[in-house]
This record gives C-alpha cells, sequence and structure tokens, in this order.
C-alpha cells in the first residue's frame, strides 16, 4: 500500500462522506430511508467480513447477532414510550458480544465446511429459541413502538422518531465502524488474522494463538453485526424471528461477495447493489427473488472475485484477487460406512 | 409414562431418525465423494414433498407419486451438477455456499409459481394406512412402519451398490484419490453428476415419503436442512455409520425431549451437537481433518 | 567438524529423553533421546520410514508425544502446544514449504518478527510502526540473502528462495534452536548450495537439528550425527565414529534397494 493511493482512498471517502451528508436535504425522505437502509446493512456485511474475507472463515449466523440485538431493544422498550439510547445499545451490543463468545468458543473448535454447518446450526437455534417461546411474541414478533432516544438527566439529545436524525445516528455508526474495522485490518491483530487465512499452519509454528485470534475477530465482529441489528429494528418498528433466519446470514455473505472479500468497505457497496436490485426487481415483478436467485448463481460463477473485478482502472490500482483456499473437491473426500 | 406409550415414541423416534438418516446420507455422500456442500438439499426435501403431493392428486396413486417425485428430483440433480454444481470444484466455500444459496431461491418461487403457499396434506395409500397391534397394548401406524422399512431398504441398496459393484468401487476409489482414478481414465463427470443426484433424490424422497405422516408446507426445506447437518456434523461429514448413529441420536432426543421438556424441546439438539462438539470436533466417527 | 570443544557448559540447548509416538499399532517412534547444543548441528539421517519427520514433529509440538520428555533449557515443553513451544524459542521449517503464499517476501518475515515481539497481537497502530520488529525483518531477511527479493509475493519466488523465506522467517523469531526438516529437498546443485551456505550460518549462537537425505550436506554440515530405523535410535555421536559404526553399515546396506 503506497502513499499515493492511500491520499486516493482518503479523498474518496471524504467526498463519499459528503455526499452522504449532504443526501437527506436534496432528495425525497423515500431515498433517505433507502440510504440508511443500506447503511444498516453494509455495517452488518463489513462486520461478516472481518471473519469471512479477512479471517477466511464462512460464518452463516452473524443474521442471529442482527436479530438478536434488534430483540433485545424491543424488549427494553417500555410500552409506547421511546428506549433510552445510553443504555440499551450498549447493552444490545454487549448481548451479541455475549452470543457470539459462546457460540464461537464451541464453533471455532472446528473447521471448513464443520464451522459452516455449526454456525448455521447454532444461528437456528437462536431463532427457534424466539419462534417457539412466547417471551418475545413468539413467531408473531414484538413491536417497537416509538424509536430510541438519548436523553440526559430527561432533556432529550436527539429523537430517533424524526427521520433525519436517525439517519444522521446511522451514518454515524457506518463511519465508526468503517473507523474500527479499518484501524483493525492494518494492525498487528488483524495481519496476524489474515496470516491464519492463509496458513494457519504456519501461524501457529510462529507463535500466535489461532483460536484466540479467531475468537476475538468474531466476537467484534458479532458486535458489530449487532449494531446493524439494533438500528434495523428501530426502523422497521417492529421485530420477528425472521430477523434472525440464515437467510439474512446469506444475504449479507451475498453483499460480501458482490462487494469483494479483500477490502474493509466492499461489502457496504455490495448492500448498496444488492438492495439496489432488490428495489427495481420488486418493483418489476412478484416473483422477484427468483431473479436474485439466479443473479446471485451467475454472479457466483462468473465473478468470483465480486464487482472489483470489473473495475481495476476505475479504483487507480489492480486487486489481485487472492486464491482461495481449496475445497476438498481437489484433494478428494472420503465417504465410509 | 407406561411401556405402550413409551413404545410408540420410541417407534416414533426411531421412524423420525431414520428419514433423517436417509436425507442426511444425501448431503453426506456429496459431501464427502464431491466435495461440496449443498445448501440447496433442504429444498429439494421440500420439492419432494410438493411433487409428491402433486402427483398423487392428479394421479390417485401413492406409489406413482414416490416413484415420481424421486424420478424428476434425479433429473433435477442431474441436470444442476452438469450445469453449475461441476463449476464448483476446486472452489472455496464461501462460492459452494451461495451458490446453493442462489439454488434455494429459485427453487422456493418456482415451488411459489406451480404450487403457491398452501399447506397441502397427502393420504397414504390405502394399503398402508390404518395401524397394526404390536403387543397386547401397543398398536402402531403401519404407514409409519414402512417408512422405516422403506428407509432401511434403501439405505440398504446404497450401501451394497458403494462397497460390491463396480460402480460404487469407482465411487469409492475417486473419493480417496481422484488424481489415480482419472490416469486410469475414468470418466469422472458422468460419475460425479449420478453421486450428486442420487444425493439429491434421496433428499426428495425423504420429503415425499413423510408427506403422507407430516403436512407439505413451504418452510419444510429449511428445518430439514439444519437438522440433516447437525446429524453430519454429530455423526462426521463423509460417514454414512456416524449419519445413521447421528439421525438416531437426534430422533431419540427430538422425540423424548418433546415428551419430557416440551419448552425446550427443539434446543435440546443443539445443546446435544454443542455437547458432542466439545468432544469430538469433527463429529463421532468424523475424519481428523476436513 | 570431527573435534568439538565444549560448547556449552549449560547442558544442551533442548534435550528430548525416551521419546515414544505410536500411531494405534505402528510405533512411530521407540525410546528416542537426543540432545541439541548450541553452536551445534545435529543431523538425523536414516532410511525412510525412520521415524525423521515423527521426531522433528514431536520435537516441534505438532504431534503430541504418547511418552517421553521434551526439555528447551532446564523448562520442560513435554505438554505445550506448537504455538508455546515458539514462543520459547523452538523454530521450525516444514518438508513441505509452508509460507504465506499471498503476501510479499518481506510480510512473511515481518510476521514473524511480530510473532515475537512484545505485544504481537495489538489492536491499533500500522505494522511498520515497532522498530525492533522493522529491524529484525530486515536482519533475517539479509542473512538469508532475500534483501532483493523482499517485495515479491511468496508465491512467485523460485523453491529455492522458498525454502530461504522459511529460514528467515524461523530466524525472525529469534529462536534458540531451529529444526530443520529436509531443507534441502528437491533443490538443483545451485540453490543447494547457497541453502547449505545459510544453515551453516545459522549455528552462531543458536543450535540447530536437521533430518536430511542428501548425504553429502549432511557430511558437510554436522557437528553430531544420529542414526534412525524404525523408530529407534541406532547410532549417535561425532560423525566419523557413526560412519563406522556396525549396526550403521548394516541399516544402510541392507536398505541398499530403497532410496535413502
Amino acid at each position: 500500500m503506497n502513499m499515493q493511493s492511500d491520499r486516493q482512498w482518503w479523498f474518496i471517502g471524504a467526498v463519499c462522506l459528503a455526499a452522504a451528508i449532504a443526501l437527506p436535504f436534496l432528495v425525497p425522505a423515500y431515498y433517505a430511508q433507502f440510504a440508511a437502509k443500506v447503511f444498516i446493512m453494509g455495517i452488518l456485511a463489513m462486520a461478516l467480513n472481518l471473519v469471512v474475507g479477512h479471517g477466511g472463515l464462512v460464518s452463516l449466523c452473524h443474521g442471529a447477532f442482527f436479530g438478536l440485538s434488534g430483540y433485545v431493544l424491543a424488549l427494553a422498550t417500555p410500552g409506547y414510550d421511546p428506549a433510552a439510547l445510553w443504555w440499551t445499545l450498549p447493552l444490545a451490543l454487549l448481548v451479541t458480544a455475549f452470543a457470539a463468545l459462546i457460540i464461537g468458543a464451541l464453533a471455532l473448535r472446528t473447521r471448513g465446511i464443520y464451522f459452516i454447518m455449526v454456525t448455521l446450526a447454532f444461528g437456528e437455534m437462536l431463532f427457534f429459541l424466539f419462534f417457539d417461546n412466547q417471551f418475545a411474541g413468539g413467531s408473531d414478533g414484538m413491536f417497537i413502538n416509538t424509536k430510541p432516544e438519548l436523553a440526559i438527566a430527561g432533556y432529550q439529545l436527539f429523537d430517533l422518531d424524526k427521520p433525519i436524525t436517525f439517519y444522521f445516528a446511522v451514518l454515524a455508526a457506518l463511519v465508526v465502524t468503517i473507523a474500527v474495522l479499518s484501524m483493525l485490518v492494518r494492525s498487528p491483530f488483524g495481519h496476524a488474522l489474515a496470516a491464519t487465512r492463509d496458513n494457519e499452519r504456519r501461524v501457529r509454528a510462529l507463535g500466535f494463538p489461532v483460536f484466540q485470534i479467531r475468537l476475538t475477530a468474531f466476537v467484534i465482529s458479532g458486535a458489530l453485526a449487532g449494531l446493524a441489528g439494533y438500528f434495523a429494528a428501530a426502523q422497521f418498528g417492529f421485530v420477528v424471528p425472521q430477523m434472525l433466519g440464515w437467510h439474512v446470514s446469506a444475504t449479507a455473505l451475498v453483499m460480501v461477495l458482490i462487494g469483494g472479500l479483500r477490502s474493509v468497505t466492499g461489502p457496504l457497496l455490495g448492500a448498496l447493489v444488492l438492495l439496489g436490485l432488490e428495489e427495481v426487481l420488486k418493483a418489476t415483478t412478484e416473483y422477484w427473488k427468483l431473479i436474485e436467485g439466479i443473479v446471485v448463481i451467475v454472479l457466483v460463477i462468473a465473478m468470483p472475485s465480486g464487482l472489483r473485478q470489473l473495475l481495476p482502472h476505475v479504483l487507480g490500482r489492480t486487486t489481485k484477487p487472492a486464491p482461495p483456499a481449496k475445497s476438498e473437491a481437489t484433494q478428494g473426500g472420503g465417504a465410509h460406512g | 409414562m407406561d411401556l405402550a406409550t413409551f413404545g410408540v415414541q420410541l417407534l416414533n423416534a426411531i421412524q423420525y431418525g431414520m428419514v433423517l438418516f436417509l436425507v442426511a446420507s444425501g448431503l453426506t455422500l456429496v459431501f464427502g465423494i464431491l466435495g461440496i456442500i449443498n445448501l440447496a438439499h433442504g429444498a429439494f426435501y421440500m420439492i419432494g414433498a410438493y411433487l409428491a403431493y402433486w402427483i398423487a392428486t392428479y394421479t390417485g396413486n401413492f406409489g406413482i407419486a414416490l416413484l415420481g417425485s424421486v424420478v424428476i428430483a434425479f433429473g433435477i440433480g442431474w441436470l444442476m451438477e452438469a450445469f453449475l454444481v461441476k463449476r464448483l470444484y476446486g472452489r472455496d466455500h464461501l462460492a459452494q455456499v451461495l451458490l446453493t444459496f442462489g439454488v434455494i431461491l429459485v427453487l422456493d418461487e418456482l415451488r411459489q409459481l406451480l404450487f403457491g403457499k398452501d399447506v397441502h396434506s397427502v393420504p397414504p395409500p390405502a394399503w398402508l394406512s390404518g395401524t397394526i397391534q404390536l403387543t397386547d397394548n401397543l398398536s402402531y401406524s403401519i404407514y409409519r412402519l414402512a417408512i422405516c422399512a422403506f428407509c432401511l431398504i434403501v439405505a440398504a441398496i446404497i450401501f451394497y451398490v458403494i462397497r460390491y459393484t463396480k460402480i460404487g468401487m469407482i465411487v469409492r476409489a475417486g473419493a480417496e484419490n481422484r488424481e489415480m482414478t482419472r490416469v486410469l481414465g475414468i470418466r469422472f463427470d458422468v460419475v460425479n453428476r449420478y453421486v450428486f443426484a442420487v444425493g439429491i433424490a434421496l433428499a426428495a424422497f425423504g420429503g415425499a415419503v413423510v408427506a403422507p405422516i407430516s403436512t407439505v408446507f413451504p418452510g419444510m426445506g429449511d428445518g430439514m436442512l439444519i437438522l440433516s447437518f447437525v446429524v453430519v456434523v454429530l455423526g462426521g461429514l463423509g460417514s454414512i455409520a456416524g449419519a445413521l448413529i447421528g439421525a438416531l441420536l437426534i430422533g431419540l432426543t427430538d422425540t423424548f425431549g418433546k415428551v419430557f421438556f416440551p419448552g425446550v424441546a427443539s434446543i435440546l439438539i443443539y445443546v446435544l451437537m454443542a455437547a458432542v462438539l466439545i468432544w469430538r470436533p469433527n463429529g463421532i466417527l468424523g475424519r481428523r481433518e476436513i | 567438524m570431527a573435534e568439538l570443544t565444549s560448547t556449552s557448559s549449560a547442558g544442551p540447548a533442548m534435550r528430548a529423553v525416551g521419546l515414544h509416538r505410536h500411531f494405534g499399532g505402528l510405533r512411530a517412534v521407540s525410546d528416542v533421546s537426543v540432545e541439541v547444543h548450541v553452536n551445534e548441528i545435529h543431523a538425523v539421517i536414516g532410511p525412510n520410514g525412520a521415524g525423521k519427520t515423527t521426531l522433528i514433529n514431536l520435537l516441534s509440538g505438532d504431534l503430541s508425544a504418547s511418552g517421553g520428555d521434551i526439555f528447551l533449557g532446564a523448562t520442560s515443553l513435554t505438554r505445550q502446544p506448537p504455538h508455546r513451544r515458539a514462543k520459547a524459542g523452538v523454530g521450525r521449517s516444514y518438508q513441505k514449504t509452508t509460507i504465506f503464499s499471498d503476501f510479499t517476501t518481506h510480510e512473511n518475515v515481518r510476521l514473524a518478527a511480530q510473532a515475537h515481539s512484545a505485544r504481537p497481537l495489538k489492536m491499533f497502530g500500522g505494522v511498520h510502526a515497532d522498530d525492533g520488529v522493522n529491524a529484525r525483518t530486515g536482519e533475517a531477511l539479509a542473512l538469508a540473502g532475500l534483501t532483493e527479493r523482499a517485495g515479491i509475493t511468496a508465491s512467485h519466488l523460485s523453491h529455492g528462495e522458498q525454502r530461504q523465506l522459511e529460514i528467515a522467517m524461523v530466524l525472525a523469531t529469534d529462536p534458540r534452536i531451529i529444526l530443520l526438516d529436509e531443507p534441502l529437498a528437491g533443490m538443483g546443485q545451485g540453490e543447494a548450495r547457497r541453502i547449505v551456505d545459510l544453515i551453516k550460518s545459522l549455528k552462531t549462537g543458536r543450535a540447530v537439528l536437521i533430518v536430511e537425505h542428501d548425504m553429502d550436506a549432511v557430511f558437510e554440515l554436522a557437528d553430531r550425527l544420529t542414526v534412525m530405523a524404525d523408530g529407534r535410535v541406532i547410532a549417535s555421536g561425532w560423525p566419523s565414529e557413526v560412519r563406522a559404526h556396525p549396526a550403521v553399515r548394516t541399516a544402510y546396506l541392507g536398505e541398499e534397494g530403497t532410496e535413502a
């Protein structure tokens, strides 16, 4: 990474931020709302990418962290009054981080495909916890009648019920997420994590504690997924068990794929593209999911490194797609029994 | 709980376990031999059930429905391998997960297009309906016993084919050492296609065969997918015997869990999985590394 | 090479006593004891299947021993997992080149140096901030002769250069003992020469254990020699003694048909 491209990125980032700040004043409310949704899903996808793109672990339970956080908000919202942001948000993050700690500690004992299946199963476990039991509304879910507010000593600082305030709160969360993830990725920790993706054995032989590194990344990633989920629940105004479902995780993975695994902000772009596509498709046909499914299939076959494959010159440098970890097919599996 | 009720629950557990075993073996077969994780496996279970419902309604004959749904699923699996799955060999897990997820979306919408979102039920064939008296106090549904029998027969056929036939030997050889068998001139693309199609057909068979005793509804695929995964994690990926053990364990846990701990029954399975993971991260009969 | 003055009054850098390892019924390593001293290269040779790689795996912790003990100085390593042993000062290279193929040569070595820095898992601050790490990286690259190739992606290095890289990575972790598992495998003459010279330079201030098949290199490098066959040590001592040992002659002459 040379100084010139670094400055390029800062410039692009500043321009995007300026555009994002100006946006709600320039376009109809609907688009600002859409942008907020993109930011939220972008946070989820970027959080997921810490573990998937950077850590080399495909997780299918981040949707559960996303939904869990929303449920914490719903359960902490008193009736028709707004929840207090200053403690409900940290609480949601704490709960999600804790869930990620437990699930991660168990799932990270496995590798490769087992890991994928185990995260899927634990994610679904959380789904059933909320679906089968009535403490959070069962299959009907719960309403969040008023959005959270930030108040100190009775004096209201801001109220997320106002769309503009909500938009900026989400934008702030997005900026924080990008800052945290960028810092992590560039740090010694981040480099060690990336190395575990490349050659786990060598990392261990050098003296790095691989399990701890991965678990730490998993917990941070889960907490950030919770950040997204909190605002998503606030935006929808309700939570349902489906928000914990693995389809949410898979959709986030699609965003990661579109945006490219090797960058921090790629998944945000992926969220924009996928959600934009969904908007267009939903307006066109009732069976938009069919088209989306086909698009995903085509994407996987044709563009393993995401949209970045198409834009090498626009971005100012070519991103060489790194060879992915080989799947078992090349070494042969082994059915026995 | 008296002996008769216990007997019924035990038989239910075994029957449930047998279907799980069959569906999970399809999954583990595809993974063990092709190295592909197929998230759409559950969707084919659902498709099998819907196809069985449709054909049974159309022809009035459940036997034809069962056969028909399996054959159609086999065909779809064949095509899917030929056009999609074969591009996944040698690619990373993320690609497999996402491509098969895309397939789920497509299958879900197709089902909606063709059969709608309705919930259906299918009557069992007349000669298998009703109950049979097993002991003085215990009578059990004939059809459920028939399911156990079907599953065992199919499992035995597959076992026999893999162990004792030429094609089975080729499949096993390919799983052990792909390069060597290629050098010997064996055409793997065709073998792969068969294996994948059989895996899919097993899932569809599972769905079709349970249609008479459970409802045919849109979400049934997801449920079965997760359970198959848990079975495979428990038993070890690539091991058919492990899938049997895992499936029976789940069948017992789920059935008796619902009786004794109704509130947390659905979570017990995952607790079981967590416990096994702590003890054996690669499954009870799994290989050392993946 | 034949005469050795006492190099370590404090005892051997690494000592393995009575190591056993079995896989089910197969005894891969039986009652193997080995000592490696500082400023010495201790070579382990033997026919295929003698248990040499198993021995290295036991010493590095990649395999746990079924019996016996391993000491690094006075510290017992027997129960320690590989990453703890690495931290304690055990460095190893693998028979099959094990490097980070996606990263540059420099980054590979820098990671190794990072592993042994004071805060290896710092979550903030760039990776180039630590002067100690940068210094060790530069030194290791220079010692291994890779300074000019520092910017190249590791997968683009030649086979010999990748071996040099692996040794550079080991050096960057500042080890007390270096375990080399067939470092010359698959090398042409020129490359092998470079590696042999590099290995010779490694023993200054460190202990080196090397498993090798290339006999010319072994006799050029070895200060001490151990011969294994069938999982056991059949001779150990100065190279001149070992060459003359009757059991060794039998093991090698008897195995004439197989490649050594």
